[in-house]
């Protein structure tokens, strides 16, 4: 009875359930009924027409939101995963093109070429940090946006399929491709990333990096204390970080289609509710993990909602922030994200 | 010439809606509240001044209901960090999302579109001697902040309020007021630097228009250490970096590459003068 009080209680529980009510409104206001849209959301996501979809899109949001939750466990904003993400993806396609190793082989270096691409990337933002002092979450931010023009220009210009007038690379190889489950769009790097979640559960839960990170996350003063460096913490988490997020790049492109297709990575906004699940979940493992599969299922059943009910898919980007917004307004989270934050906590 | 009157007058152009922004981002941050959610608060001036100026046929109420509308989207800042002592980080980002979602729903449910809303009866601002009215106001504000933050009551109490609130709430001055008087403001400026980005710079919606330029504004605010003519600098810079990129754009450079200098060159102004800050010796045993 305690305990179903207390997750009552508990602001995410209020938050989401807030955001559900907010959502219901908007319906109402747009005329649709929200129990029918609701429906239409769990079961267009979760049916058996869409949960090959919800594990597509859960693929990448899982991915990035284990990305992003691993340095927000120790309290750093990595706002870069855009531009990580493109630019693991963009490698991944041009080792796919030009390795000439046996496919298999050549699906392996690409994935892990992705990854490297993506954590070199994010260890520059680190750097900035580090040793410039500007603060981590503008300087991935702000270094994001070159990266991803960059993958756009290599994807109209130099590595564009001759013929073609979409703004994409040329199909990989055959064989050159993460396997698939049945005759679904679920790849193998499903399991990649729910592997990556299963370490990530791990080190939280039973080493002392963890540990940690966790420590430095709730008191940084105190865990510096304890003799706990930050700028290699920084940027060792930075590099994992980009790694993975450039790891769903990759296995973004070694799926269907099977090339690096301009915008569809950034498009659909994975990094940004991948961050949302992180933020929802306080990068905790399993609540990242139950966040992001959350998202992905609004996400996906959105598109449902929208057939049935023709209210626009864009109501579950709102449903997420909204649930965002009240965390927020409710839970302080340690304040190490700007250089000069300790100050304004102290302040209001 | 590459160097003209012309690359000035759009760069000068280019950087209203950063510098509006920009003034209301300085003046949070002399408050003591870090303020991200700029590029949500822009976003939703540039859809209301858009939806307001067609339904109305008044470019000018436009202006007036983005004003209003960012101001009281504001208000979630205010009331989530400042009476809740949410985290401000937090919650900036929620709105920047927030405001994504809720302007691309409203331009399907409103419009019907998906995109962009485009439509030639769509009445923009004015234009005079080049530049809008808006533009105008940027730069006069530039100056009333100035001399708001040095020499009115105000701006004095404001600034104590972010440096030592506990001496001014001793004093009598109230934290929470000054803040949300802060936070308001950074609103109403926000508003009308989405105004004119959708309706003076160009006359349309586009779904995520502000493309970073709020962050870029965020950025100008750390550049200029939140001083008014700091901020006005800062902006310059990216105004020249966006000129220069379509100046490059016209002789024959991809698209690609102008879409990222005003990045490029934010990040390169970022690191040269922090650089340049950290080399002064520490006064204190800083800890962090």
């Amino acid at each position: 009875m305690t305990r179903i009080s207390g997750a009552l209680r508990s602001p995410l529980t209020f938050s989401v359930l807030a955001g559900l009510v907010i959502g219901a409104l908007f319906l109402l206001g747009t005329g649709a009924d929200p129990v029918t849209a609701y429906e239409a959301v769990v079961t267009g996501a979760l049916g058996a027409d869409g949960i090959g979809s919800t594990l597509t899109t859960g693929t990448s949001v899982l991915g990035l939101a284990l990305a992003l939750a691993i340095p927000l466990r120790a309290g750093l904003i990595n706002l870069g995963g855009d531009g990580q993400m493109v630019l693991g993806g963009i490698t991944a396609a041009v080792t796919g093109l030009y390795s000439p190793l046996p496919a298999p082989l050549t699906v392996a270096l690409a994935l892990l070429a992705g990854l490297a691409a993506g954590a070199g990337y994010a260890v520059l933002a680190a750097l900035c940090e580090n040793h410039l002092g500007v603060p981590l979450l503008v300087s991935s931010l702000l270094l994001s946006y070159p990266a991803v023009s960059l993958a756009s220009y290599l994807a109209r210009y130099p590595l564009k399929e001759p013929g073609s007038s979409l703004p994409q690379t040329r199909a990989l190889p055959d064989g050159v491709a993460l396997p698939a489950f049945g005759d679904s769009t679920v790849t193998l790097g499903l399991v990649l990333v729910a592997l990556a979640a299963a370490a990530y559960w791990f080190t939280d839960k039973r080493t002392a990096v963890g540990y940690e990170i966790r420590m430095t996350g709730l008191n940084p003063r105190f865990s510096a204390y304890a003799g706990v460096e930050r700028r290699g913490l920084t940027l060792k988490l930075m590099a994992l970080s980009g790694g993975l997020a450039g790891l769903v790049g990759a296995i973004g492109v070694l799926s269907f289609p099977y090339r690096f297709v301009d915008g569809s990575l950034t498009a659909p906004g994975y990094t940004w509710t991948g961050l949302t699940a992180a933020l929802l979940a306080a990068a905790a493992p399993l609540g990242t993990v139950v966040a992001a599969l959350f998202f992905a299922v609004l996400q996906v059943g959105g598109l449902a909602m929208e057939r049935t009910t023709e209210v626009p898919r864009e109501l579950t980007q709102v449903l997420q922030a909204i649930v965002i917004v009240f965390l927020a307004a409710r839970l302080r989270f340690p304040s190490r994200w700007f250089g000069r934050r300790t100050r304004e906590s102290e302040a209001v | 010439m590459f160097l003209d009157s012309d690359l000035l007058m759009s760069a000068l152009r280019a950087l209203t809606p950063i510098l509006l922004a920009a003034l209301g981002g300085a003046l949070c941050e002399r408050a003591g509240v870090f303020n991200i959610g700029l590029e949500g608060m822009m976003l939703m001036g540039c859809f209301t001044s858009v939806a307001t100026s067609w339904f109305t046929g008044s470019p000018w109420l436009g202006v007036l209901a983005a004003a209003l509308a960012a101001a009281a989207y504001s208000l979630i800042l205010a009331v989530g960090a400042v009476t809740l002592r949410g985290d401000a980080v937090v919650l900036g980002i929620a709105m920047n999302l927030l405001a994504v979602g809720l302007t691309s729903f409203l331009l399907r449910t409103v419009f019907g579109v998906q995109g962009t809303f485009d439509d030639p009866s769509l009445a923009g601002l004015p234009l005079i001697g080049g530049f809008t009215p808006l533009a105008y106001l940027s730069w006069a504000a530039v100056a009333v902040a100035a001399l708001l933050l040095s020499r009115h009551v105000w701006g004095l109490r404001l600034r104590g309020v972010g440096e030592a609130p506990d001496a001014a709430a001793t004093l009598g001055v109230s934290p929470a007021k000054y803040q949300y008087g802060a936070i308001l403001l950074s609103g109403v400026l926000c508003g009308l630097a989405g105004a004119q980005l959708a309706l003076g710079n160009v006359t349309l919606f586009t779904e995520n228009m502000t493309a970073g330029r709020g962050w870029i504004a965020v950025v100008a605010v750390m550049l200029g250490r939140a001083a008014p003519l700091g901020v006005l600098l800062a902006a310059l810079l990216f105004g020249l970096a966006e000129a220069a990129g379509f100046r490059l754009q016209g002789l024959g450079l991809p698209q690609q590459a102008t879409d990222a200098a005003p990045y490029v060159v934010t990040l390169g102004a970022l690191f040269l003068t922090t650089a340049r800050r950290r080399r002064r010796p520490r006064t204190t045993g800083a800890v962090q």
